[in-house]
């Protein structure tokens, strides 16, 4: 089976899980919280474009997310637009922003870029907070038109669930044939080598400033799905703390991995679920699983769980040939 | 071919670089040798536009490339390899391989996210066109191991085939016989010949001399920052400045 086939196979069976999940579940709050995974999932991979592919920190995703969160929120709420119109406006302007932006900032490196992306986030999340007219500062917006196709109304769980996830699979696909193009290897060679990239005729600046502007336009969608799905937004969801939130999603789950965005942005999203016993405590808990994975397992979670496949398979086989 | 024309570099209140001037011919195979510190790499650094000279002009053919940034040389056809070996060290051998092929292809983030017909003929070129290289430079068996595994002779000889995957007119390469043992050593004098069989020019700064001395047609001397001589490797080894400069007035 050649490498390409077998990610196919691998595609088809993630969709085809994701699609059938919710027949075996009962009740509203799993399908509540896979839909919290779906959207934590396309921010995740939308980061892992830019950090775990090119190698380029940000940490102020959150405040792309709630860019798209809060235009979808004001254009369907204050004016009368239709809530897919406002879902494209808002995905180009997160992306208009993010270029405009990502000329100067990307220039930095390291610690300066972390610092620079860190100051956007908070100026974002002030801005949220303070044009109360608006936004509805701290109280937040309410009353925010559901999606619909015709008469099919994204207003529950179900429909929800089907909504958020196709996006997902989508955005997921795409990532995946994106990375394993002439432009994935671009994005890699940066991380690896710049000096190098640039040599090989890889213009270094203008792909580091594309990848983070589709970067913050799928961030801005994800941000305007979870407004539409929602239909209440406030910036505590949007804020710096977030931000890291989905840096240490991309981490856990594996720089570079499409399915590691996911397994990340679903641990992240079920461990409060299951920490809520440990009250405060759970951002120790999350501190330690980022000391002890970044030690221990530096290619994150996909990567050990790909180790523990290749050595079971192996195992199967000696067997086999032993027999 | 490649002529540079009174190249002056000055780092703070050091002078790197004084007034060099030299061309090199089509087709050949060029060395740079010279002492340490003699400014040989600064050369390649600002004919390669990682570094942008005080003052004076690089051609490349009859185009003046004076300021013009690597990424845009590689689409020209100038290419170099680093002295300390600068892999994609995450990405497969044959990934190394394709990137060289990034300025011969051009499907741009979308037309890659969404896999159009095009850009799946492009990937595919590209593939063959990877292989091909590793073919060339033998490493089509290692393929797909993870290039920071490779040993240090492959990890060289990769850096070379990743740099022909440009397809250039011109290749500089720094100190390619550093750290190879003396056979790789004969195994890339051979190499450098196929490649020039090629058509490629090539330039080498080298300090190995048997290997200079070998395959080279012209020899530049650098000392302290300046051109001391320009010949064949038997009018260098007879040049009294060269021998005085790498032995000592004494």
């Amino acid at each position: 089976m050649t490498k390409e086939r077998r990610q196919i196979l691998i595609f088809l069976f993630f969709a085809a899980a994701v699609l059938v999940i919710p027949f075996f579940l009962k009740g509203s709050y799993f399908l509540n919280v896979l839909v919290f995974i779906g959207i934590n999932t396309m921010l995740a991979v939308a980061l892992n474009l830019l950090l775990g592919y090119a190698g380029q920190i940000s940490l102020g995703h959150a405040a792309f997310f709630g860019l798209g969160a809060y235009i979808s929120g004001i254009l369907t709420t204050r004016f009368p637009v239709d809530p897919w119109l406002a879902m494209m406006l808002a995905g180009f302007c997160a992306a208009g922003l993010a270029f405009v932006i990502g000329f100067p900032i990307l220039k930095l490196k390291g610690h300066y870029l972390a610092m620079a992306t860190l100051g956007f986030g908070i100026i974002m999340y002030i801005i949220f907070n303070e044009t109360v007219g608006w936004t509805g500062g701290p109280s937040g917006l309410s009353s925010i038109p559901n999606l619909h196709i015709g008469s099919l109304f994204f207003d529950n769980d179900w429909n929800n669930y089907y909504l958020i996830w196709i996006f997902t699979l989508g955005i997921m696909l795409l990532s995946i044939n994106l990375s394993q193009s002439r432009i994935g290897r671009a994005l890699r060679a940066i991380h690896d080598s710049e000096v190098a990239a640039r040599v090989m005729g890889v213009n270094v600046r203008i792909l580091k400033v594309q990848i983070f502007t589709v970067s913050a336009l799928l961030s801005a969608v994800a941000g305007s799905l979870y407004a539409h799905t929602m239909t209440f937004i406030s910036p505590v969801a949007f804020g710096f703390n977030f931000s890291v939130e989905l840096v240490t999603m991309v981490i856990i789950g594996g720089l570079g991995s499409i399915y590691g965005s996911f397994l990340g942005a679903a641990i992240l999203t079920l461990l409060p679920e299951l920490l809520r016993v440990f009250q405060d405590f759970d951002i120790v808990i999350y501190g330690l699983m980022l000391i002890l994975i970044t030690m221990f397992m530096p290619g994150g979670l996909i990567s050990g769980i790909e180790t523990l496949a290749k050595f079971v398979v192996s195992r199967i086989r000696g067997k086999q040939s032993n027999a | 071919m490649l002529r540079l024309d009174g190249i002056n570099k000055i780092f703070g209140g050091l002078t790197a670089l004084e007034d060099v001037s030299l061309s090199v011919t089509r087709g050949s195979i060029t060395g740079i040798i010279g002492p340490n510190g003699a400014g040989k790499t600064t050369l390649f650094n600002i004919v390669t536009g990682l570094y942008t000279q005080t003052s004076g002009q690089v051609y490349l053919g009859e185009k003046n490339i004076s300021l013009f940034a690597p990424e845009r040389l590689a689409g020209l056809g100038l290419v170099r390899t680093f002295q300390n070996v600068e892999l994609f060290g995450q990405m497969t051998v044959l990934e190394n391989a394709m990137v060289g092929l990034h300025t011969r292809s051009k499907s741009g983030i979308f037309s890659c996210a969404f896999k159009i017909p095009s850009q799946i003929r492009e990937e595919k070129y590209i593939k063959e066109k990877g292989l091909k290289w590793l073919e060339f430079t033998g490493l089509a068996d290692l393929a797909d191991l993870t290039a920071c595994n490779l040993p240090f002779g492959k990890g060289r000889l990769l850096e070379i085939s990743r740099a022909l995957a440009v397809e250039p007119q011109i290749i500089l390469m720094d100190e390619p016989a550093a750290g190879l043992n003396s056979r790789e050593t004969v195994e890339l004098a051979s190499l450098i010949r196929r490649i020039k069989e090629l058509g490629i020019t090539v330039v080498l700064v080298e300090h190995d001399m048997e290997l200079v001395m070998d395959i080279c047609e012209s020899i530049i001397v650098l000392n302290l920052g300046k051109k001391l001589a320009q010949g064949t490797p038997r009018e260098i080894q007879e040049n009294p400045a060269v021998i005085s400069a790498y032995l000592g007035e004494g």
